[in-house]
């Protein structure tokens, strides 16, 4: 984070000294695209914050299956329609491993949580288009499952 | 008059439901609200920053340059460039949109922009240490190194389709 303000800092002062116009030109620009996506970016905080409602215990529960199949598919999609930040993640992976779940279903849970966002749709499609969007997203699930997979097969869980 | 988004109107709304969820003590509107604030602090930090990097961006990228080396005459080092960009970008895809967007009306090629992207949110440098100090390191070199051929390929075929139906991403403009 630290590291962030450094770079944007020096990258303004650098800025300011080659050409000043261009510099307030910039700030400009990007005030303009954060402000029509503003809206959307609070609407998407809202449907996370109910979201992570969906409590722990509950994802605990769905992705301690028998079959592993069974489970890779309920941590897809799982991972697709939630969305939360890596601290709150993380630690939640490492107690699904602890239970014993499988590595190719964390792994499921995990790039799908990463990749798929049905919640941030609405973002996407500003920058996107519906199109693109709904088809990068299909194609990101399909990533996940098989990154899953290949998780699978190197933690010698399922056998091809 | 301008008109005033809706979402304004929902988050006022979601707002005054935070406070008398307080005064009320009603336990699942508190929680709701911690889990806002909880992902707010981290927008209202990157956001700023990130906004006037894309801003910067825009005015000094010049188009010749996105173009050389995200861009038609590229050659297949412009993976390289997308997957190195997107591992230092933080706030993941949150600040990955707006870039790609800028990049790809700067010249930059499909497959260019949705390897960004894509790798933005499996690649983010801070995010991997943490899972690797969780789920180990085994864990993370085979997720990193195993979705490089989905993500590259992946790209690739969106791309092919995207061109084919001549298909134009929407423009961020005043």
């Amino acid at each position: 984070m630290t590291s962030l303000y450094v770079f944007t800092s020096i990258a303004v002062i650098t800025s300011y000294l080659f050409n000043p116009e261009k510099t307030k030109k910039g700030f400009k620009k990007g005030w303009m695209k954060f402000s029509k996506t503003l809206p959307d970016y609070l609407k998407l905080l809202m449907i996370i914050s109910v979201i992570l409602l969906l409590s722990q215990d509950f994802i605990i529960t769905y992705l301690s299956q028998d079959n592993i199949f069974i489970g890779l598919i309920l941590s897809l999609l799982i991972g697709s329609v939630t969305m939360m930040p890596g601290f709150i993640a993380y630690p939640l992976a490492k107690i699904l491993v602890n239970n014993g779940v499988p590595y190719m279903v964390v792994a499921g849970f995990v790039t799908s949580l990463m990749l798929v966002g049905i919640v941030t749709f609405p973002l996407e499609k500003k920058y996107f288009g519906t199109k693109a969007t709904l088809m990068r997203n299909s194609l990101s699930f399909m990533v996940a499952f098989g990154i899953a997979i290949l998780m699978g097969i190197f933690y010698g869980e399922v056998f091809i | 008059m301008k008109k005033i988004n809706k979402n304004y109107i929902l988050f006022f709304a979601f707002v005054v439901f935070a406070i008398i969820s307080y005064l009320a003590s009603f336990d699942l509107g508190i929680r709701i609200w911690d889990n806002f604030l909880v992902f707010a602090k981290d927008m209202v930090l990157i956001l700023p920053p990130a906004f006037i990097l894309i801003g910067l961006f825009d005015v000094w990228a010049k188009n010749d340059q996105v173009e050389k080396h995200f861009g038609n005459t590229s050659n297949p080092l412009r993976f390289l460039w997308s997957i190195l960009l997107a591992s230092t970008t933080v706030g993941g895809t949150f600040v990955a949109f707006p870039l790609a967007n800028s990049m790809y009306h700067k010249g930059a090629r499909y497959s260019s922009i949705l390897t960004y992207v894509t790798a933005a949110s499996l690649f983010m440098i801070p995010m991997s240490i943490m899972e690797a100090s969780m789920l180990g390191i085994r864990f993370t070199v085979i997720r990193l190194i195993g979705s490089l051929p989905f993500i590259i390929f992946g790209a690739i075929l969106l791309e092919k389709y995207f061109e084919k139906t001549n298909y134009i991403l929407p423009e961020i403009i005043d």
